[in-house]
């Protein structure tokens, strides 16, 4: 069983916390210290950015991450490998996410062949159109088994989303704002409106919210409407801070509490 | 193969809009809105009295005899720089903000180069009365800083972008970040024929005033309304989408475009995409890309701020990869060179932009009855400072 849809089938506590971190940052090898260290410190599941020269849906810190990320000469081949290396060590699922110009310029076949081959369980492609998705890529990604993660939005209409939901598997990622990425203080009223009315749409996928999670309210605004959160641009600033996982969850639980 | 997309925006293989979930309802609404807007009576009138009374259009039709006898040719210069704002930008953001108005938009972006997409973004916006930020990269803010102060001046706030090389390509990712963040009452206005589907044929139509006015002005001027030759420099692409796009079809007109070669298509420092640049992704569009060997999208390079761009319209790279169309790269001594030569022997300051359509004449080989429209895509009172400070380039002419 591909190990996303193992995890939703086990947990049903709306506490699930997925993180995001850029590879190749805030140093190159950083990589399997970072996935293993989550791992031990109960996170439960993994996204892993692969930098992008030109990442249209983020904010300026996962920018900059994935420019020192390129500085340092992270590519695609080079993570396949780190991940390949710490392989048998990693239980929870691991998500690759990066923008389209970088998998088709790999291949999309040899990208989810690779996938399989270094234990990532499923990618998240934000600027992939949909009917990109539907013809081009799903069919390859199926035959993997890997699972493409589509985003919903508070643009998204109704009709939409059900017609993402019918055609995806795994989770539902929600995207909290109108916006990019990047830590947000607190979440309005608007937002929570959105949060129950999607809620209560009771879509066949379980769903994960992210964009602007950093601290109690957000996270048990998103918690109270999902199956979890996923944390990225936070995450992503305290290890750059830190330069050491270990520090980075400490700190981030801190955080979480506040 | 025509002038329009298909109903996904594709010219060929190249187009589609490959944007972020969050602009998906932006950009439908926006392709179902955009033919409907352009072709209502309502929208024609308010667009062409716009471009007469406040342009100044139709741009003059000129014989440029002196260049024409040097290059051996019957060389007409298309005038886009004697619009209002002096450059071609403003046929376009005229037509935009009057869609931008019916959709009921009240915020307005736009990226910009030159700064000539923002100047004349930037005057629609005082025009109609309407809130507007323009995203320029830092290093364009310095060397254009006059456009900068022309944009504040009519109201605008100028963002400096810092990121990557701080040049166009990093302005328009700025741009559309700034669209996913306030998509719902936001209109971004596009300078070129780039960016997702429909904007590559919003600016298309837009300009293709240009080559509508060519064939009548032909007509009178020599008695038949098609050239043998079409001249104009590319960039993101939209001055020559206007020259050439009532000619595409046809096959009696030799279209040539020149992209900026920087120091050279055989070194790292060239913005010439469609020598240099491979199938990718960029801004939305499927299209030829500059782009390292791992999928990451090159900076470009060229002297001219209006043209250093790593991705090309896909229309352009359609009408190159069939042929249609021949490119050129012309590298920054000639650009210069050429725009001391029009300067001198016409008395046209050519926009740096432009200067690399006049220097491609001389890798041009003509009949002398040969018949040759070349757009002047602006007007060069921005450039003067580049023009001086590197009059060394251009022999003859820089002794002063």
């Amino acid at each position: 069983m591909n190990k996303i849809n193992q995890l939703f089938s086990e947990r049903h506590d709306r506490k699930l916390l997925s993180l995001y971190f850029c590879a190749g940052c805030p140093t190159l090898d950083l990589t399997g210290a970072v996935i293993t260290t989550l791992q031990r410190r109960g996170v439960s599941m993994i996204e892993v950015g692969i930098p992008f020269s030109d990442p249209l849906a983020d904010g300026p810190v996962i920018q900059g991450a994935g420019t020192v990320a390129l500085r340092n000469g992270m590519t695609l081949d080079l993570l396949f490998s780190q991940l390949r290396a710490v392989k048998d060590d990693v239980r929870i699922p691991l998500v690759l996410m990066g923008y389209l110009n970088v998998i088709m310029h790999y291949g999309v076949e040899p990208f989810f062949a690779r996938c399989v081959e270094c234990g990532v369980s499923g990618c998240i492609i934000p600027d992939l159109p949909f009917q990109d998705y539907l013809e081009v890529v799903k069919p390859v990604a199926d035959r993997y088994d890997i699972r493409v993660i589509m985003m919903i939005t508070p643009e998204t209409s109704e009709e939409r989303i059900r017609f993402i939901d019918d055609h995806t598997d795994g989770f539902v990622y929600m995207v909290s704002s109108a916006g990019i990425t990047g830590a947000q203080q607190s979440f309005g009223d608007a937002k929570l409106a959105y949060f129950e009315r999607i809620d209560a749409m009771q879509l066949r996928n379980p769903r994960m919210i992210g964009f602007g999670i950093s601290n109690r309210q957000t996270l048990e605004s998103a918690r109270a409407h999902a199956a979890g959160v996923i944390i990225g641009s936070k995450f992503v600033t305290l290890l750059n801070e830190t330069g050491d996982p270990e520090r980075a969850m400490d700190e981030l639980f801190n955080a979480l509490k506040q | 193969m025509g002038n329009q997309p298909d109903e996904n925006g594709f010219y060929g293989s190249f187009g589609g809009a490959y944007v972020p979930e969050i602009l998906y309802k932006c950009v439908t609404d926006l392709q179902q809105a955009y033919l409907p807007i352009i072709e209502s009576e309502s929208f024609k009138k308010e667009y062409h009295q716009l471009l007469k009374d406040y342009v100044g259009r139709p741009s003059p039709l000129y014989h440029a005899r002196r260049m024409g006898e040097k290059y051996g040719c019957r060389l007409y210069l298309k005038r886009e720089d004697l619009n209002h704002t002096g450059a071609h930008k403003i046929n376009n953001t005229i037509g935009q903000i009057l869609m931008a108005r019916q959709m009921g938009k009240t915020r307005v972006i736009a990226e910009t180069g030159a700064g000539q997409h923002g100047v004349a973004t930037a005057t629609v916006c005082a025009l109609m009365g309407m809130q507007c930020e323009i995203f320029m990269g830092a290093t364009d803010v310095e060397r254009q800083h006059v456009n900068v102060e022309r944009m504040r001046m009519l109201g605008a706030t100028v963002h400096p972008v810092t990121t990557g090389n701080m040049t166009l390509s990093d302005a328009c990712s700025q741009a559309i970040r700034d669209w996913c963040s306030h998509p719902q009452d936001t209109f971004y206005i596009v300078g070129s024929t780039m960016g997702p589907h429909p904007y590559p044929d919003i600016v298309a139509r837009m300009q293709s005033v240009i080559s509508e006015e060519i064939k009548w002005q032909l007509q009178e001027q020599v008695g038949r309304d098609y050239p043998d030759y079409l001249v104009a420099c590319v960039g993101g692409g939209s001055n020559a989408a206007g020259t050439i796009y009532h000619y595409i079809e046809d096959e009696r007109v030799g279209i040539y475009l020149a992209e900026a070669g920087g120091h050279g298509i055989d070194t790292d420092y060239t913005a010439a995409t469609m020598h240099c640049g491979t199938e990718g992704i960029i801004h939305g569009s499927r299209t030829l890309v500059m782009q390292t060997d791992d999928g990451q999208i090159k900076e470009a390079f060229t002297i001219s701020a209006g043209l250093d761009y790593p991705g090309i319209g896909p229309m352009h790279a359609q009408l190159a990869r069939s042929g249609r169309t021949n490119i050129l790269a012309i590298n920054d001594d000639e650009a210069i060179y050429a725009g001391y030569e029009l300067t001198r022997m016409e008395g046209v300051i050519p926009a740096i932009e432009s200067a690399h359509a006049v220097a491609a004449l001389a890798k041009m080989k003509f009949e002398p009855d040969d018949v040759v429209v070349l757009t002047v895509s602006g007007r060069g009172d921005k450039d003067v400072e580049t023009f001086l400070k590197n009059k060394a380039l251009a022999g003859e002419y820089g002794e002063f």
